[in-house]
């Protein structure tokens, strides 16, 4: 660590204690429940896939149909698995013949408990193994082919069509971009189901879905190759669905998956404790599939002020810390956000921006951290809009951020068009390159506005750490503490879908993931951590 | 000895029945354009813009820079000349007329003309879930200085974020007996928004309740006349404040007698 802000080391390790224990609550309650979500999963990495007549996709007719008969609650995989036995069928086969009213689960002459769970954990094993396969993969590319220096520039396609997806991706990754993030048709995160096949209408962005991944990181391959630098995928494992689509992501080799719950309970109003049980599944996917999650702590500063609410980001960051240690997410994975969002018209604003980047370096030195650009106070102006995202790219590599995602000139007008992208590239090259090792030369004032600012900011994190440890995260929420939304524990979408586990509930997922994660627990956890 | 002509009569002066772009020099009619072209670049690519150019009715197309952006698209820069001219002079853009009252005015406004505290329900219908505009207008602190309708005594101010689907706006609007409704729509692509808004009025149509309410339109692509022509009763673009909007919206009130 650089130390450049002369960071008391006692007052963060304050900040990670309460974080710690903020997130041992949040995991004694999410332990403790299921939800549809996850029971889908389960189901997908078993290999169902498809939809039934009507287009529901057969994940969540099993699911519904389990639930209906009131065999969730002890996990899908006991009675699924089962009835594969009895039945002779494959995965895909037995969901199809329930999707077609042929076989009703719970009638069947079960085999012992004990079989099935042996076979249902060798599925589990086939099926991470195949996952464990595509890490691989990736790791031969980057040996191979390499890859862009961080900050890797991040960009986004938003056409609603995958095929001139592709076209736009392709183009960025000519240019210079190291990731192409393809963002979902706007809803999405709000529909209890994974919508199915290629697509080619969306709005404000393209369905995330199998077979758009499946084609997006074919295209990638390629461009990879002609590059001489592996491109990586991201996309949204955040909603309602959001451990089906890190199951999909894992499946077809993405590298970069948003995934926050915080994010989704005050920004689309989804039930907490739904989100947070399916995110700590989620996490623990894409920690085996060696998957780069994205946190949302810079969308806080798109409601609240940038400069009253930066401690918010800070305290977040802490607990999407923990929670991600939680799930066997290591710290090369946690692509914690911040953000530049601050009033363009603030005097010294740079230096504040600076402040608290420089901040989130120093404190998260190993986490490849997420920035993102100005975009609530993006205008119409193109031109001024330019040198925003310049004095933006100037912080991400003055402060050695892992994942710069582009501003784009036309923020506030429409999603990028490909000139949009091509320009905000070529200036974040010129920047980086051009001032490549400026943040190495630079040391700041002890006393000065950068120094005393993130002094300012941390402390009223830990403050603020310390007054959720008292209250509870559920709590919290509730009362608006980040950014001035207020949700509570049985408001929001997708309550319906969260279950108490009975004492014998089974997801071999969960626990082969535990164990070849090493998960040990959470106490432990955090000691081999400190260790 | 010469005598010394005032310099302020030797500037030119538009003329406002034939109103081109200005670059330098009155009338010289010069714009610049940027886009892409899906063919590579090269001589032909720079020719094609050109032509394009003219086609638009830009004389002396001049392409400043052109670049390969991959996947054989040509990225392009251009001046000219603008050929046309508009009639400035007679042009009428519908607008909101209403006089815009601050935050101690309204407030007074509503104790004094209308009588009871109004309400005013804020939401981004459909499936947008951009709020950074109605959160300007609706929450508490405000924006730029300005606080927002959450703020003022004399509002019940009710921000229903994000996502929230037209009849459940409506059945908000029923329950909370609504004065008036703010809708955000920043989500443009494939003209969703104006499915959307309009989608609305007929919903409002439909309870027999839309002549009892007041209906606004916000977002960055909305203006005043299309709000109009979708059946609101004002539309409020980008740069829009509080006190805008609850100005319109307590005189609209007194006008239509919905004290």
């Amino acid at each position: 660590m650089t130390g450049k802000l002369h960071l008391n080391e006692a007052v963060i390790q304050r900040a990670r204690q309460a974080a710690s224990q903020i997130a041992d609550d949040v995991t004694a309650q999410v332990m403790e429940r299921t939800t549809v979500a996850i029971e889908r999963t389960v189901l997908r990495l078993f290999g169902v896939d498809g939809v039934d007549a009507e287009g529901v996709p057969l994940a969540n007719v099993v699911v519904d149909h389990a639930l209906s008969r009131d065999l969730l609650a002890g996990g899908i995989a006991y009675p699924f698995v089962g009835a594969m036995m009895v039945h002779g069928m494959t995965a895909q086969e037995l969901a199809e013949a329930i999707g077609a009213g042929m076989v009703q689960l719970g009638t069947e002459d079960l085999p012992n408990r004990v079989d099935i769970q042996v076979k249902a954990r060798e599925m589990a094993q086939y099926a991470l193994d195949g996952i464990a396969a595509n890490r691989e993969k990736r790791n031969q590319y980057l040996g191979r082919l390499g890859e862009g220096k961080q900050p890797y520039i991040y960009v986004i396609v938003a056409t609603g069509n995958i095929y001139e997806d592709v076209v736009q991706a392709k183009s960025a990754a000519r240019q210079g971009a190291d990731i192409i993030a393809v963002i979902r048709s706007t809803g999405q995160s709000l529909i209890d189901y994974v919508p199915y096949g290629p697509t080619t209408e969306g709005f404000g962005g393209t369905y995330a879905t199998q077979a758009n991944f499946r084609i997006m990181r074919q295209a990638l391959d390629e461009v990879s190759e002609e590059v001489g630098r592996y491109i990586r995928l991201c996309n949204y494992c955040s909603g309602l669905c959001m451990p089906e689509i890190a199951a999909m992501g894992a499946l077809e080799r993405l590298d970069v998956m948003l995934n926050d719950a915080l994010y989704g309970i005050l920004f689309r109003d989804i039930n907490m404790q739904r989100t947070l049980c399916d995110q700590a599944f989620s996490r623990m996917i894409n920690a085996y599939a060696g998957v780069i999650i994205n946190t949302g702590e810079d969308n806080y500063l798109t409601t609240a002020d940038a400069v009253e609410s930066a401690h918010t980001v800070l305290a977040s960051q802490f607990i999407n810390e923990q929670l991600a240690l939680r799930s066997g997410l290591p710290e090369a994975q946690m692509g914690l956000g911040h953000a530049f969002e601050m009033n363009p018209m603030l005097e010294d604003g740079f230096l504040y921006e600076l402040a608290q980047a420089q901040m989130a370096r120093e404190i998260f030195p190993n986490a490849p951290l997420k920035y993102m650009p100005p975009t609530k106070h993006m205008t119409g102006n193109i031109f001024r809009g330019h040198v925003q995202d310049a004095l933006f790219n100037m912080v991400g590599i003055m402060t050695q951020q892992g994942i710069q995602l582009l501003g784009m000139m036309t923020e506030q007008i429409h999603t990028p068009l490909i000139y949009d992208r091509h320009l905000a590239i070529e200036s974040a090259k010129y920047i980086f390159n051009n001032a490549r090792h400026l943040g190495e030369e630079i040391n700041f004032k002890e006393d000065g506005i950068i120094v005393r600012r993130a002094h300012q900011v941390l402390a009223e994190a830990v403050q603020l750490l310390e007054n959720i440890v008292d209250v509870g995260l559920y709590q919290a929420l509730a009362s608006g503490m980040f950014a001035d939304v207020k949700r509570t524990a049985t408001g929001g979408k997708g309550l319906s879908g969260v279950l108490m586990k009975s004492a014998d509930y089974f997801n071999p997922f969960a626990d082969e993931l535990r164990v070849r994660l090493g998960i040990t627990g959470t106490v432990q956890q955090e000691e081999v951590r400190r260790g | 000895m010469m005598e010394q002509l005032d310099y302020r009569t030797q500037i030119a002066k538009p003329d406002y029945t034939a109103i081109r772009p200005y670059g330098d020099t009155m009338n010289d009619g010069k714009v610049q354009l940027s886009f892409s072209l899906p063919v590579p670049d090269g001589p032909e690519a720079v020719e094609a813009a050109r032509l394009l150019a003219l086609k638009m009715g830009i004389v002396n197309p001049s392409v400043v820079h052109h670049e390969d952006i991959g996947e054989n698209f040509t990225f392009i820069v251009l001046y000219g000349n603008c050929v046309h001219s508009v009639d400035y002079a007679h042009i009428q853009v519908p607008k909101v007329e209403t006089e815009v009252m601050n935050f101690y005015e309204i407030n007074e406004f509503i104790r004094t003309k209308i009588g009871r505290k109004i309400t005013i329900l804020g939401a981004c219908t459909g499936t947008d879930a951009h709020t950074v505009g109605i959160d300007a207008i609706m929450n508490m602190k405000g924006y730029n200085g300005e606080y927002g309708l959450e703020r003022y005594p004399e509002i019940q101010a009710y921000n229903l974020g994000s996502q929230v689907e037209n009849e459940e706006l409506v059945r908000k609007a029923i329950e909370l007996k609504a004065d008036a409704l703010l809708v955000s729509q920043v989500v443009t692509q494939k003209d969703v928004h104006l499915h959307n808004l309009s989608a609305l009025v007929d919903l409002l149509e439909a309870e027999g309740l839309r002549d009892k309410l007041i209906l606004v339109a916000g977002g960055p692509r909305i203006t005043h006349e299309l709000a109009l022509e979708l059946g609101y009763d004002a539309g409020f673009g980008p740069g829009t404040l509080a006190p805008d909007v609850a100005s319109f919206v307590v005189q609209e009130m007194v006008a239509r007698h919905l004290q």
